[in-house]
């Protein structure tokens, strides 16, 4: 039996139009995957190559220049997430996809706690409930307790990330997006990251992935795709009339 | 999802008007003056859907027609051309067609508006509670105590100290002041609130504050906002998506997100790197 990928991509492409310089920028060039429940795509490939780029396309942070992204819902219908009307692609992040980047983004003046109930309280959880459930997560992710009912703001770049984290994995998303989520953290922590990867595929969570170390994919990838940077002519901008 | 307002094709025009008004204006003629006839075109073709939860950004320089948008929806002006369904409670209301008593009593009930400047939302004759009572009175509620009671619990809410809500506006400090605006604002709980540059001109803290409060009220009561500003800050922290005008016209709109990383649009470009 073949299971069905709950994000197919099909001929992705982005490019950045900067009008101010009279310039196209292409990132992401022609790109075809798949991504199945349980399972963990990693992207690969050198820097420009375009990887971070579509890991935004699909968030519609970034708005593709070309292809399709059908993703499933978990209703079993097919959507294009490049052309999805907006609100679906809200209620989309609200309910089913999310994305931890390299930066965590958090509201001022939130505690640890709260930045990471955030995604529960958005689907209706209680606050109590939610917090709660955050409080776990920041255990599992190792963060020391004193830490959760203070701000990030002034947190090191590998606690950060482990709150990012804890705030991505808290809502056990269909679809995660995750991009170097374990840049800045230490050998311990990786290990415990690879643990809770582990513990997702086995919920039926499906990833697409970048991850700075060679070896973190070796472990935790169940396909790999390497992405190719854009075909340059002399000069990686090219003048637009 | 619930859709609470739909507009479509909203104008405003001052003065009396040519044909080429609205082709010779707009952001890719720099200019919202008809070169023609000199009317303004301050808004044109503006169209958008809002959703029960979420909060709409419009973004835009001075003269852009942002509050010039909202100023039509909520009966502060008349628009020249255009459409707005505002849908509640298993209605849908032409806002455009109805007459005064109802848009009246829209605006009392159904309808919360907080400007920049306090002195356009609140009566600064009467007490911080009186013009939440003033409110209050126009809707259904009139029971003396019930009255003050929402009135206490309202300013509570909004972190003004009950004790003072029998003290004139003019006493309280800029942001005390928008806060009993937006207390009077929330007093009937209503489904869809206006915020015209509420933050704008106040200190740093006051305006961190304020904005928490708006979080805070949107994800208690899933009120529906349109937050018109020029503060790229404010549309970061509190908008889910975002118009961006200019010259009378929508020349972007999306996700907040992608507006601030892959703005599309020349001056929405501009824009946004002059702010990072």
């Amino acid at each position: 039996m073949t299971k069905q990928a709950i994000l197919r991509v099909e001929g992705y492409c982005k490019q950045f139009v900067l009008h101010e310089q009279r310039k196209v920028i292409p990132s992401s060039h022609d790109v075809d995957l798949e991504v199945f429940s349980g399972s963990l795509t990693a992207l690969v490939g050198p820097t420009g190559a375009g990887k971070s780029s579509l890991l935004k396309g699909i968030y519609r942070t970034y708005l593709p220049s070309a292809g399709r992204l059908i993703y499933t819902t978990a209703d079993g219908r097919q959507i294009d997430l490049a052309r999805a009307d907006e609100h679906r692609i809200l209620q989309l992040r609200r309910n089913e996809i999310a994305f931890v980047t390299q930066f965590l983004r958090f509201l001022p003046r939130q505690v640890t706690e709260d930045v990471v109930a955030q995604p529960l309280v958005q689907r209706g959880r209680p606050l109590e409930e939610a917090r709660a459930l955050a409080r776990d997560m920041l255990a599992a992710m190792n963060m020391p307790r004193r830490l959760w009912g203070i701000s990030p703001a002034t947190f090191s770049g590998g606690e950060k990330q482990r709150v990012n984290l804890a705030r991505g994995l808290v809502a056990k998303p269909r679809l995660l997006l995750l991009d170097e989520p374990t840049a800045s953290l230490d050998l311990k922590t990786s290990d415990l990251v690879v643990g809770l990867i582990e513990k997702l595929k086995q919920e039926g969570v499906a990833m697409l992935a970048i991850f700075h170390q060679p070896e973190l994919v070796k472990r935790v990838a169940d396909r790999v795709v390497e992405l190719k940077p854009p075909i340059m002519t002399d000069s990686p901008l090219e003048e637009i009339a | 999802m619930d859709r609470v307002l739909k507009v479509r094709n909203l104008s405003k025009r001052y003065n009396k008007g040519c044909p080429a008004c609205y082709r010779k204006t707009g952001a890719d003629f720099d200019s919202n003056i008809c070169p023609d006839c000199g009317s303004v075109v301050a808004a044109h073709d503006v169209s958008f859907d809002l959703y029960a939860g979420e909060i709409l950004g419009i973004m835009g320089e001075s003269g852009s027609g942002k509050s010039t948008a909202v100023k039509c929806l909520y009966f502060d002006q008349e628009p020249t051309g255009g459409s707005a369904t505002f849908y509640d409670q298993g209605e849908a209301y032409e806002l455009f067609e109805l007459n005064k008593a109802e848009q009246r009593r829209l605006v009392n009930q159904r309808f919360g508006m907080v400007y920049q400047n306090p002195h356009q939302g609140l009566n600064f004759e009467i007490s911080a509670g009186g013009n939440i009572a003033e409110r209050l009175l126009m809707s259904d509620v009139d029971n003396y105590d019930r009255i003050r009671q929402r009135a206490v619990s309202l300013l509570t809410r909004t972190e003004v100290l009950p004790e003072r809500m029998d003290e004139m506006p003019k006493n309280f400090s800029g942001g005390m002041q928008q806060r009993v605006q937006i207390a009077k604002a929330l007093a009937t709980s209503p489904p869809l609130l206006f915020l015209d540059e509420v933050t704008t001109g106040l200190d740093l803290s006051v305006q961190a504050a304020i904005l928490d409060l708006i979080l805070e009220i949107q994800q208690q009561s899933h009120t529906a906002m349109i937050v018109v500003t020029h503060d790229l800050g404010v549309i970061r922290l509190l908008a889910d998506r975002t118009l961006v005008m200019k010259y009378g016209r929508v020349i972007e709109t999306g996700l907040t997100d992608q507006i601030l990383e892959d703005p599309q649009h020349a001056y929405t470009q501009r824009l946004v790197a002059s702010a990072l």
